[in-house]
């Protein structure tokens, strides 16, 4: 880990929505992305934690040029990917992948498992020798851990764990070096969340990738990432050394988060206390809260909460905090 | 008092490859008030079995044993009678709270509907009630909010309306089929506790559906653990949680990625995936993934039953292979 290979400044995505009819339209902007910056290092792991609708996917498509940014920077080894011509961006496509949550819908059923996970060679080198893709086909098949006799199945054949294990070759195939993983496990049993994290962990650290990882649960993105930045309503909270964020989260949104993750026995789930659960619901992204955006559902709200913007700032130990009182609240678990 | 006993349920399905046994022969009792776990992996037949209770299957499916419900058998009944039922004694809430609630009409036309019917309530009365019922599972501003269509609520609040409507004729049983499963941790949380909360103030009996050991230990009483269409062990949870009997349900337990104790680097996985029921493995069904494997795991393993409703089904049960 030396320098960054992906640096992410200031990055905003806004969408428009139209209401209210032919005469008294409105337009009304949805801020789902507000501002994100971050470095990532070659070969670290990132976790981006937050609700739904806190834009962490929007943040991923705007990475990978699938959403056009409205303002801030991609910089990808020194070029900027959002200034980037159509087909520039699409050269460079062989470098970034993804993979998304649902493994069965993200897949054709019409296809092979072997011919899916071979499509990205056939679009970029569509000159590539026969017998060389399906070497190649086959060696990512055993590297995820499926059987290369199987290279002629269809998707419905396999389990959704098994598909995402097609769905990560298929992203792998290129050698990229930075893969964003969108909710890979969320709809996966618990059991088989547990096999495509410790997959995940393995090739990254095998391959030397840059990872970003998506999640809403907390424990989820534990085994994987160096550091966790948790996402509220498209602002980072938090950007925290996992080690540190998970002994003590200094936004009272991570500790909140934490807090609702089941704790699997039952004399201490049924023992500890509710009092500080997030009540309510994300705030409608109409209706941003002035202030802190955090601040209705916040414990340790304070009148200035209500006023004035937090912005990110680094702490002492290089940590970065979006809270007033990021210093005087202890939050240690 | 108890509420329901199954006993040899089975449940096949017709399909152009053979006949699929979802459900192998399922035995258990439910008392009035307690909650009850059923847990599992896709595929394990856990949903089958209460939609079959239900009279829910789909058309290529069948339903073989006894389901007794307050005496009287729901496999038997005729589908007016089990209409009576549903709803009114039996509440279910699913998966997916989007596709559970009809879009085109408001959330009080789908809440007083419910209770117009079963309880022959009038309009106004109707609406009082329902109002009074998103207000127990928390929806702000019910009296406003309840004119409102479905997808002005977020998924969270969906799926309290899921529940305030499960709830309206005051069941004996609420079935919730993985009811926390598309929501956030966030939101799974105070679903979880909203559920167990209402069982304990009104006695109702709760069937939890889930994958997720975790949940279970939040609000359960008793576990009954299911692989491949077969009950592997079932307990109360202090049993299942502190002394569990099968690998299978000690690799579920492990595999729960947790906040509350010391970093372990790597997740405990369950190897493999769950079996094609229609190429089932000779002897345990298990067997193929199991860490504990010997080499008479080929025959089909021994039912070790202890004290209310303990069981395993596994050769290394009850500790007398050690």
């Amino acid at each position: 880990m030396s320098k960054p290979v992906l640096r992410v400044q200031d990055l905003a995505v806004t969408f428009t929505s139209m209401s209210g009819g032919l005469l008294h339209r409105q337009e009304r902007q949805i801020r789902a992305v507000d501002g994100i910056s971050f470095d990532l290092m070659a070969g670290e792991s990132l976790g981006i934690v937050g609700e739904s609708g806190s834009g962490k996917s929007t943040l991923a498509r705007a990475i990978l040029g699938l959403i056009k940014a409205n303002r801030g920077r991609v910089m990808w080894r020194g070029e900027d990917l959002t200034a980037l011509e159509e087909e520039a961006m699409r050269q460079r496509r062989k470098e970034l992948q993804i993979v998304f949550q649902d493994p069965v819908a993200s897949l054709n059923p019409r296809m092979t498992a072997g011919d899916i996970i071979a499509e990205p060679l056939w679009t970029f080198y569509p000159n590539m020798d026969r017998l060389q893709v399906d070497e190649r086909t086959r060696g990512m098949m055993k590297m995820v851990g499926l059987l290369p006799n199987q290279i002629n199945r269809y998707p419905h054949e396999f389990s959704g764990g098994q598909c995402q294990r097609i769905g990560i070759a298929r992203s792998l195939v290129l050698n990229p070096r930075l893969m964003i993983c969108d909710e890979p496990v969320s709809a996966l049993d618990v059991s088989i969340q547990a096999q495509i994290i410790n997959l995940l962990k393995d090739l990254q650290k095998k391959l030397g990738l840059a990872l970003i990882f998506i999640a809403h649960d907390l424990s989820v993105v534990r085994h994987i990432s160096d550091r966790v930045m948790v996402m509220y309503m498209g602002q980072a909270m938090e950007v925290s050394e996992k080690a540190r964020l998970y002994q003590r989260p200094l936004h009272p949104y991570t500790s909140a988060l934490m807090k609702s993750v089941p704790i699997p026995d039952p004399e201490r789930a049924r023992a500890r206390s509710h009092d500080s659960w997030l009540t309510g619901d994300m705030p409608s992204p109409y209706r941003r809260p002035r202030g802190c955006i955090f601040h209705d559902r916040c414990p340790y709200r304070v009148k200035r909460c209500e006023a004035d913007v937090p912005a990110l700032r680094k702490m002492e130990n290089g940590d970065w905090v979006a809270c007033h009182r990021g210093e005087d609240i202890d939050l240690s678990i | 008092m108890e509420l329901l006993r199954v006993s040899g349920l089975e449940v096949s399905f017709d399909t152009p490859e053979g006949v699929v046994k979802a459900v192998n022969g399922m035995d258990f009792e439910l008392s009035e008030g307690e909650t009850l776990a059923i847990v599992g992996e896709s595929g394990a037949g856990k949903s089958q079995l209460v939609m079959a209770m239900m009279g829910l299957l789909a058309e290529n499916g069948s339903a073989r044993g006894e389901a007794e419900f307050q005496g009287k058998d729901l496999l038997q009944m005729k589908p007016k009678d089990l209409n009576g039922i549903r709803g009114k004694h039996i509440a279910m809430i699913f998966q997916d709270p989007m596709t559970s609630l009809n879009p085109y009409l408001t959330i009080e036309k789908q809440m007083t509907e419910v209770v117009m019917h079963h309880q022959g309530l009038r309009k106004e009365e109707a609406r009082e009630h329902a109002v009074e019922m998103l207000r127990a599972v928390r929806i702000p501003d019910p009296e406003e909010r309840i004119k409102q269509y479905p997808h002005e609520y977020s998924g969270g609040m969906r799926q309290r309306v899921m529940i305030a409507m499960g709830l309206l004729c005051q069941p004996d049983l609420l079935i919730a089929d993985e009811p926390s499963t598309a929501l956030d941790v966030t939101i799974q949380a105070q679903i979880t506790q909203l559920v167990g909360e209402l069982s304990r103030k009104t006695n109702m009996s709760v069937i939890l559906i889930t994958h997720d050991m975790a949940v279970v230990a939040e609000i359960c009483d008793r576990v009954i653990v299911m692989y491949a269409g077969e009950v592997v062990e079932s307990g109360t949870a202090a049993d299942i949680f502190y002394r569990p009997m099968h690998p299978y349900t000690k690799g579920l337990l492990a595999s729960v990625p947790r906040l509350d104790q010391v970093f372990d680097d790597k997740l405990h996985a369950i190897p493999g995936n769950p079996p094609n029921l229609l190429e089932l493995p000779e002897g345990c069904r298990f067997r193929d993934r199991c860490e504990e494997v010997m080499e008479q795991c080929v025959e089909t393993p021994p039912v070790w039953q202890g004290d209310k409703g303990r069981m395993c089904r596994c050769f290394l049960a009850g500790g007398s292979e050690e």
